[in-house]
């Protein structure tokens, strides 16, 4: 039987793929020049732009879910009634999460350019892994079976590994590769031991019907239904595994130790695409195992998630207070905000299980079927629920065929990852840019880097003071006003107050460092004479005057050199402006135009959010999975 | 797209609900633009940075006495002004404002102290370069508008996450004021500050959205229009304890104070005004606002502690000003003090209690401003607060400062007729007759309680006034640097006409005749003498009142240099400082140089920088509200009282 796959689904990961390996061939043909630098980079960019067409062309078209990659009924075996079972599915989920990972790409793409300009680093290799963890970040949160996930979250995983070796003769950078090796490999033996318990137990590794059999809808393969009662306690172990083979990716507690020396080891685009991208494709898979396919367990892992949940936010916090390199406290911090966004979860699965098993059960069939009609109700049914939200309509819907409640808390858990993703960009995105003029890249290094550069030390302002949740950083903000708000509606007060005391102590940090970006460098200071010099370099040097504008764009050195608005950068480095600056690579601490343009995008997106929260709901309470 | 159709319904809503209701909104708007023209556009504004400021201050404060003039008194309790625009459906938050009697006293309040401060920056540092302007004025200004924005912002919100993030909003501004601009150990005032700050909102919010949950709605007026129904009796103790636990952290009371007097210590004089006068304002009228009224039976439940904390602070806060050894400081724990009669006015749940809360913090937003403005110029003259250091005998070196510091101690110590009165006495009645519910016996003994604060406040006032105010000048050599005199603007302005510095640099020597062996010595026997009946003279209420009645003549009186035969100079410098020195002194420093009238120059090499003249236009005007509140309460009370009636319907 001939299978029918949809190539307009299976689009996005399909063009990376494509572009990874035109890249691979183009760099072996190119003259090494540094060009070639340049053209590979916008080609990788144009791949992400085209895959981000053909999600937004995805996202226009709405409609149900579709799924490609099915298992025909008639193959289904003798339970053929129960849930279809498809690898492939791309419903509203998936689209926010791809459209997310691949906005994300293009400023990592773009940091990346800067990070080659410098030389050292293979271009073509460099381009095709990236493309490689892209493809698997997008197919990871279509995936609906075990085995599409654990593929895909290799695909994520090793190109990693390689890139963050990348920077050659260089040993933090191979001790942090061999580092997060060492784990990432015993993190998916764990998961592959939790999964093939799952399989063994429910005869399927797909995950809709994974969820019938644990949920006792469905009668397990080759066990007597009459004999036992609900499903063995191995399942327990399974799903614990298969947890703490996400745990590790997400660098939650106690799989967290490696973040800090791996985000430090690896180049500074790398260390940002570990803390967005992997991250927020390791929440795909443990929000779809979770959720989706273990819904019915929900009763063995919403201790073991809201535990973890409220260890991670405080140890990544207090780890964090005490940092001096700058990637090291982001390190920690992002840890922290793991905490963050995996607390929800903990509600998604107390709600879950207010509501019966069965009611549960059915929903997630309904919704894996992804009938036309049942999509409408779910939509239907989120509406009712926003509407409660505004306080407009009647008292609560009782006990809807969707749960509401659950995906209110995956909106929740995706809207706070979405916004995360901006602010954590944006600061990193500055963070590369200082790698440039200082090596250490500590703390210290950015006293009074308001006054050198006023854009990118007012950037990284508003990305700490969001991250902080504070106004004038409104979408960190909202972001964590989503969360208490789940939490507390969950009636699970007690991780609100841990959230709420791990707010404060994320703020000391936030605070110390936003502070230093104001204070003013004493003049005889060597940082000063470190960081400053740099900079005055290339305009006092007879640079092409082409280059000019894009070096204006960057900081005047004199301290009372006007602030531009942050967003004023942006429009400054015009799209043609890479090719002059990677021509004449050899001034190495160039300001980087490219790093602005990541810079102005994560800002752009971070200020977006800041002023229409709205916008990040709309996105992602739509009613997952359907 | 559903974006585009929501900007539409924006419009249309706004349309439909803007009628009459722009002024709130621009009230807000006009300091946000403010602050971003100078992110925008710095180069251009530059040159005018300091007019800038007031500019844009001064147009907030027209629109805020637009506000008020064209408030609607008969209908006080309603809320009026509204503007209702939904920004956020999905957390059902809304941008909802208005004005009812309570938020608009506090409204025009914040926008006069901001105001204020940027007359006393503004204009006070045109010649020499102190600390303020001088170090990043651009930032300075803006700061300072952000923080108005958050301050008045939070005194419209009508929906209870809007309220949230503007309470939030001042926390940064405040920080870096301090962390910036503030004393030497700045930093970790500022840290204290803003982590303290941060965990009571925190809470606050967990408060909040528990009433949401359970309420299903955030409109603070739909909410206190409910007075709690639908919530459980426990869900409102623990959502009253949770946001009380918010608001008491910012107001401060007394176990949650501990941030106060840090920030109030390093922070440099407007933000310790804008501190005192506006942001625990904050805290206080959350409990007005939002704590009370949407959560009756929880207000019930937990008054007798909030009652309890509030007369231990007031004696805390009195017993710790006696310990006091820095000015600012003292000033800072007073402020414990007053806002511990605030809660004990909230914690009777009377109209009584609260409207004497209300006015208590009116009062006290005036008063202590003007406090901290004096202690401002203090150490700004002396370099120091400690008040050992200064020595006393400021009535004889600076009569005019030392007048109004003695005003505005006595003021703050709640002499009948001033309006630090009409708060203590309204709260302490309340508690006499608690509302129904509440245990009478035990508000009774925090009535007593809170009588003998009241006395101890006054003692450590004018312990204050006796180290500071009264006494001889100790310690004058830093005190009068010879070169310091020509600087002194204002009355050098009189008296450059009079003669040149050189003759008046002579003077004091041939004046040194006299036992005094330094000849910069001030006093002359009958300074000290003068100075306790100057002291005397403000405690006389239509002298007072006269003071302020005449003050704007007096700044005029001052601003134009008036050219006097040298040999008349005596009696000329008398007669200019006749209508300022009103506040207090005069009767009593035309002594002085009429002691040594011989030595025409004598007296005002004597004292120091008295009063500048900007430092006069940033304080006329709240000396002049307090003698206005304080002969006059009814302005005040006759604008709360229906409010808080609507606003305790359930309980009383």
């Amino acid at each position: 039987m001939i299978q029918q796959i949809d190539y307009f689904l299976i689009a996005p990961p399909l063009v990376l793929a494509l572009v990874a390996a035109l890249v691979l061939l183009l760099d072996a043909f190119l003259p090494a020049r540094p060009a070639a630098r340049t053209a590979l980079g916008l080609l990788t960019l144009a791949g992400v732009a085209i895959s981000l067409a053909f999600v937004v062309a995805q996202a226009i078209r709405g409609g149900p879910p579709q799924s490609t990659f099915c298992v025909p009924p008639n193959l289904a075996g003798p339970a053929g009634q129960g849930p279809a079972m498809c690898s492939f599915v791309v419903d509203q989920f998936t689209l926010v999460f791809a459209g997310m990972v691949l906005v994300a790409a293009v400023v990592v793409v773009l940091m990346s350019m800067t990070q080659l300009a410098g030389g050292g680093i293979p271009v073509g290799e460099w381009y095709f892994l990236l493309l490689c963890t892209l493809v698997g970040a997008i197919t990871l949160p279509a995936s609906r079976d075990l085995v599409m996930l654990v593929v895909a979250l290799e695909l994520l995983s090793l190109p990693v590994f390689a890139l963050t070796a990348m920077k050659r003769y260089d040993g933090r950078a191979s001790e942090a590769a061999v580092k997060l090796f060492v784990v990432s490999v015993v993190s998916t033996a764990i998961m592959l031991f939790g999964v093939s318990l799952l399989y063994g137990i429910a005869g399927t590794v797909y995950l809709s019907r994974l969820a019938a059999v644990l949920s006792g809808q469905m009668p397990a393969p080759g066990v007597d239904p009459a004999l036992t009662q609900g499903p063995p306690a191995v399942v327990t172990v399974g799903v614990v595994l298969v947890v703490a083979g996400f745990a590790f990716k997400i660098a939650a507690v106690p799989f967290h130790s490696w973040a800090a020396d791996v985000y430090q080891g690896a180049p500074v685009p790398v260390a940002a695409l570990l803390s967005v991208i992997s991250k927020a494709a390791g929440f795909a898979g443990l929000i779809l195992v979770l959720v989706v396919g273990l819904a019915g367990q929900a009763t063995t892992w919403v201790p073991v998630v809201g535990i973890v949940a409220a260890l991670t936010m405080t140890t990544g916090n207090l780890l964090a207070m005490r940092q001096r390199s700058a990637v090291r406290l982001l390190a920690w911090s992002s840890v922290a905000q793991s905490g963050y966004i995996l607390a929800p979860l903990a509600i998604a699965a107390t709600t879950a299980q207010s509501t019966t098993a069965t009611a549960t059960a059915t929903a997630h069939i309904a919704t894996a079927t992804a009938q036309t009609t049942t999509a409408q109700t779910a939509t239907t049914a989120a509406q009712t629920a926003s509407a409660t939200a505004q306080g407009i309509a009647a008292p609560a819907t009782t006990a809807p065929l969707l749960p509401e409640a659950v995906s209110g808390a995956i909106s929740t858990s995706m809207a706070y990852l979405v916004i995360y993703a901006a602010m954590n960009l944006g600061a990193f995105a500055v963070v590369m840019l200082m790698s440039r003029s200082s090596a250490r890249n500590e703390l210290d290094d950015y006293r009074g880097l308001v006054f050198r550069s006023p854009a990118a030390g007012l950037a990284l302002a508003f990305c700490l003071v969001c991250l902080a949740g504070l106004p004038p950083g409104l979408a960190g903000l909202f972001a964590k006003v989503f969360v208490f708000r789940e939490l507390v509606g969950g009636g699970s007060g007690w991780l609100a107050l841990i959230m709420a005391i791990n707010t404060v102590i994320g703020l000391y940090y936030y605070a110390t460092w936003t502070a230093r970006l104001f204070t003013p460098t004493p003049a005889t200071s060597p940082s000063l004479v470190a960081a400053a010099s740099p900079l005055p370099a290339p305009a006092a040097s007879p640079a092409p005057a082409a280059t000019r504008p894009s070096t204006i764009g960057a900081p005047g050195p004199t301290p009372n050199s006007a602030a531009e608005a942050p967003l004023t950068a942006e429009p400054r480095t015009p799209a043609e402006s890479p090719t002059p600056a990677m021509a004449t690579s050899p001034a190495p601490h160039r300001p980087p135009p490219t790093t602005w343009l990541a810079i102005g995008l994560a800002l752009l997106v971070a200020v977006l959010f800041s002023l229409a929260p709205q916008l990040v709901l709309d996105m992602t309470s739509l009613s997952p999975f359907g | 797209m559903p974006v585009l159709s929501r900007l539409g319904s924006f419009v249309e809503d706004g349309d439909v609900r803007m009628m009459g209701g722009w002024l709130p909104g621009t009230l807000l708007a006009v300091p946000l633009l403010g602050a971003l023209m100078l992110l925008l556009a710095p180069q251009v504004l530059r040159p005018f940075l300091r007019t800038y400021g007031l500019l844009i201050s001064g147009v907030t404060f027209v629109l805020a006495g637009l506000l008020v003039a064209t408030f609607d008194y008969g209908r006080a309790a309603g809320l009026q002004f509204e503007v209702d625009w939904p920004w956020i459906p999905g957390l059902g938050l809304r941008f909802h404002l208005g004005v009812d009697g309570i938020s608009l006293p506090l409204v025009a309040l914040t926008a006069l102290l901001t105001f204020l401060c940027f007359v006393y920056l503004c204009w006070g540092r045109t010649r020499d370069s102190g600390p303020f302007m001088s170090a990043r004025p651009r930032a300075l200004v803006f700061t300072l508008l952000v923080l108005e924005v958050g301050m008045i912002g939070t005194f419209l919100a009508l929906d209870l996450l809007l309220f949230f993030v503007f309470f939030e909003i001042v926390l940064i501004p405040m920080y870096f004021l301090i962390g910036i601009w503030g004393g030497e150990r700045r930093r970790a005032a500022a840290v204290k500050f803003v982590l303290y700050t941060l965990l009571g909102s925190v809470v606050m919010l967990l408060g909040l959205l528990l009433v949401w949950v359970q309420a299903g709605t955030l409109d603070i007026e739909a909410l206190s229009a409910a007075h709690g129904t639908g919530m459980s009796r426990s869900v409102q103790i623990l959502a009253f304890v949770a946001i009380g636990i918010g608001l008491a952290v910012k107001t401060p009371m007394w176990p949650l104070h501990t941030w106060l007097p840090d920030a109030h210590t390093e922070a440099p004089t407007v933000g310790s005004v804008l501190l005192a006068g506006v942001l625990l304002k904050m805290g206080t009228y959350g409990f007005a606002r939002i704590a009370i009224p949407l959560l009756p039976e929880g207000a019930a439940a937990v008054a007798p502690w909030l009652g309890a904390f509030a007369v231990v602070g007031i004696i805390y806060g009195a017993l710790a000003c006696l310990a006091q050894r820095d000015l600012k400081r003292m000033i800072a724990y007073s402020s414990v003090g007053h806002m511990g009669f605030v809660l004990l006015g909230f914690a009777t749940l009377t109209p009584v209690g609260t409207n004497g809360a209300l006015f208590a913090n009116v009062a006290h937003g005036l008063i202590t401003g003007l406090l901290f403005f004096l202690a401002g110029a203090i150490k700004e003259r002396h370099h120091t607060a400690d008040m050992p250091s200064l020595g006393g005998g400021m009535l004889a070196t600076s009569p005019r400062l030392g007048s109004v510091l003695t005003f505005a101690a006595i003021a703050s110590l709640g002499l009948p007729g001033l309006a630090g009165f009409w708060g203590e006495m309204l709260a302490l009645f309340g508690a006499f007759q608690p509302a129904n519910g509440l245990p009478r016996g035990l508000f009774l003994t925090y009535m007593v309680i809170g009588g003998v604060g009241a006395l101890l406040t006054a003692a450590y006032f004018l312990i204050m006034l006796s180290r500071v105010t009264h006494g001889r000048p100790r310690d004058p050599a830093p005190a009068t640097p010879l070169h310091g005199i020509p600087d002194s603007e204002d009355e050098a302005d009189g008296m450059r006409a009079a003669g040149t510095p050189d003759e008046r640099l002579t003077v004091p020597v041939s004046s040194s005749g006299r036992p005094s062996a330094t000849g910069t010595l001030a006093p002359s026997p009958e300074a000290p003498v003068g100075a306790p009946g100057a002291h005397g003279t403000p405690v006389d209420t239509p002298g007072a009142l006269g003071a302020s009645a005449d003050t704007p003549g007096a700044s005029e009186v001052l601003a134009d240099p008036p050219p006097p035969p040298a040999g008349t100079y005596g009696a000329s410098a008398g007669a200019t400082r006749a209508p300022a020195g009103t506040f207090a002194a005069s009767g009593g420093m035309l002594e002085v140089p009429s002691g040594v009238l011989q030595v025409p120059g004598g007296a005002p090499e004597v004292r120091q920088e008295d009063i500048r003249r900007h430092e006069l236009l940033a304080w006329t005007p709240l000396v002049a509200l307090t003698v206005l509140f304080g002969l006059w309460p009814g302005l005040l009370l006759s604008l709360t009282t229906p409010a808080v009636q609507t606003l305790l319907g359930a309980l009383s």
